[in-house]
């Protein structure tokens, strides 16, 4: 019984280590070159459910208003079909052109389990391994918490989210949980080279290795391992359930933080609230060849869909760390300076930071700052 | 006048309280187990404030440490087994688990013993203890037996891991149908089902499918369903939009703490574990804090609204809404507070304080 569900683990564990040239010769693809022609960047734009289209329509035109030397090459998904061409062609265009912004693709389910989460499909299949989020207080936005400052990293490919599931009894299943060694080195790497780029004190491993002795226990392991090879960075560890307790308590304390895939998404999210809510947070999704930015909590926002009122903030500050991501620094920093003015200093806020302005009016008066700040701009 | 015997005791007719629909003579046992560290403190101030209070319980108190029984298992003393399958009501303090006495931890132990699988955690807000979080009112039930904590793991190859989410029909339904149950006798509005359905489809979506049926028969009860993230997300920015959670394993584990968070911590935060059998266990979650054990410092207000729980749950509500106003003024009027809630009463004062209170309602 338990031999289909070993080679299952093992072919996923094995993936990464073969390699993403020789996994794909072996099945006869070529690997495009990057798209970067005449100094323009394409980027593919993945818009998603809910909220996404409207919230990436708005990034287009600020992009085309700013001059930002960066094509989209629009890839639909319809969330609503059974066959994987629509995810497939995407992910065929996110490796041509290395980099991607894209909306949260919704996932039904009352579906059976055949019908994968296309979301998970795409990171498992880029070997989008880190999963970036910096939660930071904004002056502007008005918080029970002040002064938080995390980065969090979360493993983005394996742990609870491997998807292996099966029946064995009617009436029972199981669901595998798989940790590896590799990813988990992986991950703490990322994590440590990050803070010391950063110049961050402390990195914290969430886990709860008290319970799941082998997997967390591995994890917490490897995380150590690394640690050491980083004597300047100090290492401590939490469980997680009394992580929550001190995120909602104290919060002021932790300074990055590392885990699984399951932890980082309850973490990830408490941390989101924090600050002010899923309208404001970015998050990224680094692998080793590609990238894919999106709104950190990643949302689909059915109900506020098209009525003008979700908060551009996420999406427009996911899309500056595409243009760090894409080296262009000076338009990634003039259009997040003008961001950071609206939400602080004009304080036009939209209606989930408690404010009465509409999404428009917030990216117009974003175009505002940056025409009144900036080089040569198209007309508003 | 007439005299009646109360228990053990003789008292005069006028003070009989006749405010219960207990019967006169009905005292209920309940085992106690005082735990390590600081539990035999604070379940001394439990005593004596039920004292005061006049409440119909007597109290057995048992001893807990495992022992090694026959075959090499081991299993806790047959003398706490007998008296809790006997009065079916107990409540517990802390206990420590030794890390090398190779006997597992105590919790599993009784968990696995009473079959205690539900965990109800209720979150209200203190008055006087204040948090950034104003309008905490709600109740996590968490399935206690399967799910993520199984504690099945397998070493596939060398460096993967493997580790056994276990969900089944029967433990799902039994939770669900305990949380509308617990909705219905407590008046609570609406129960949410958290899960993570879009990825974990089988297992998350077993779990759900349960909930839905459940939730069929009981039409009084609202019922939504919600995903972890979201919860998370919103329970942080307004907590009072959730009522009764109910919840696999590790989602209830993470989320009773985090609402334990909201309302100051595991030192306020009381708790309760349902078993089959009628059996039920209320305890503080707390640790057995050994460095202040002893110094008459502890702060017993866990395991007081622990207590408080277990009375509501044997229908003894007049008793529990007394006691738990006096433990709500005393921490409300802030001049007689432990140090952990921001003053530097002792234990011993503090329990007096509630002790006043109570004598005093009447």
């Amino acid at each position: 019984m338990h031999t289909t569900v070993m080679m299952a683990a093992l072919t996923k564990a094995l993936k990464p280590i073969l390699g993403r040239h020789l996994g794909n010769t072996a099945k006869g693809q070529i690997i495009p070159p990057p798209a970067k022609y005449g100094g323009r960047h394409t980027v593919a734009l993945i818009p998603g459910d809910g909220i996404g289209p409207e919230l990436l329509n708005h990034v287009r035109e600020l992009f085309r208003f700013s001059c930002v030397p960066v094509d989209f090459e629009v890839v639909h998904v319809n969330s609503s079909s059974t066959s994987e061409d629509d995810i497939n062609n995407a992910i065929m265009a996110i490796r041509r052109n290395g980099v991607a912004l894209k909306g949260n693709i919704e996932t039904n389910h009352t579906m059976p389990p055949n019908h994968k989460s296309r979301n998970n499909l795409l990171r498992t299949s880029l070997d989008l391994f880190a999963n970036m989020m910096h939660c930071q207080s904004l002056p502007g936005v008005q918080t029970r918490h002040k002064n938080i400052d995390i980065i969090i990293i979360r493993e983005n490919t394996e742990g609870e989210y491997s998807s292996l599931e099966h029946e064995s009894v009617p009436g029972v299943v199981e669901s595998l949980k798989i940790i590896t060694r590799n990813n988990s080195l992986r991950i703490a790497d990322y994590a440590f080279k990050l803070a010391r780029e950063k110049g961050r004190r402390r990195v914290t491993a969430v886990h709860k290795a008290n319970i799941m002795k082998l997997a967390d226990g591995l994890f917490l392991q490897c995380c150590k391992e690394v640690a050491s090879g980083y004597p300047d960075i100090e290492f401590d560890s939490m469980i997680v359930d009394n992580t929550t307790m001190q995120l909602v308590s104290k919060p002021q304390q932790f300074d990055v933080m590392l885990m699984p895939n399951l932890y980082g998404n309850v973490v990830s999210n408490v941390c989101a609230g924090l600050v002010g809510g899923p309208g404001l947070v970015p998050g990224a999704n680094y692998g080793r060849d590609y990238a894919v930015f999106e709104t950190a909590t990643r949302n689909t926002g059915k109900s506020i869909a098209n009525r003008n009122i979700a908060n551009p903030t996420a999406m427009l500050l996911a899309s500056c760390l595409m243009l760090d991501h894409l080296k262009l620094h000076d338009y990634a920093n003039m259009i997040r300076g003008a961001i950071l003015t609206t939400m602080n200093e004009t304080r036009l806020h939209t209606a989930d930071i408690g404010g009465q302005g509409t999404t428009s009016e917030v990216v117009q008066s974003i175009m505002r700052i940056i025409q009144s700040g900036g080089p040569l701009t198209t007309e508003i | 006048y007439t005299i009646l015997f109360w228990g053990n005791k003789v008292v005069h007719k006028d003070q009989f309280y006749l405010s219960e629909r207990q019967v006169f003579g009905r005292i209920q046992t309940v085992t106690l187990i005082p735990g390590d560290g600081i539990g035999p403190e604070i379940s001394t101030a439990v005593m004596k404030i039920f004292e005061a209070a006049k409440a119909p319980i007597q109290w057995e108190e048992r001893n807990v440490t495992a022992i090694k029984g026959p075959g090499g298992r081991w299993m806790i003393p047959p003398e706490a087994k007998e008296s809790m399958n006997k009065n079916k009501i107990g409540l517990k303090g802390p206990l420590k688990t030794p890390i090398a006495a190779g006997h597992p931890s105590m919790n599993l132990l009784l968990r696995k013993t009473f079959d205690l699988y539900a965990n109800v955690r209720p979150c209200v807000s203190i008055e006087g203890y204040k948090t950034p979080y104003t309008d905490v009112d709600l109740v996590t039930i968490r399935e206690n037996t399967e799910g993520e904590y199984s504690g099945i793991e397998h070493l596939i190859v060398d460096g993967v891991v493997q580790s056994i989410k276990l969900i089944t029909e029967d433990a799902s339904r039994r939770i669900a149908e305990y949380a509308f149950e617990y909705a219905r006798n407590n008046q609570r509005t609406s129960v949410t089902a958290v899960h993570k359905a879009n990825i974990m489809r089988m297992s998350d979506g077993l779990f759900l499918r349960k909930c839905r049926e459940v939730a069929e028969n009981f039409k009084d009860v609202k019922f939504t369903e919600m995903y972890l993230d979201t919860v998370c997300l919103n329970m942080v920015q307004d907590p009072s939009h959730f009522d009764v959670l109910v919840m696999p394993n590790l989602y209830g584990d993470i989320l009773s703490d985090l609402c334990a968070g909201l309302i100051g911590g595991l030192g306020v935060t009381p708790s309760g574990n349902i078993g089959a059998n009628g059996v039920a266990i209320f305890e503080s979650v707390h640790g057995t804090a050994p460095d202040i054990a002893g110094k008459d410092l502890a702060n017993p207000t866990a395991l007081l609204l622990s207590a408080v729980m277990m009375l509501r749950h044997m229908g003894l509500h007049g008793h529990a809404k007394k006691i738990e106003t006096a433990c709500f003024d005393t921490i409300r009027d802030e001049k007689v507070l432990t140090k952990d809630l921001g003053g530097n009463a002792k234990c011993s004062e503090f329990t007096a304080d509630i002790c006043r209170r109570v004598q005093d309602m009447d």
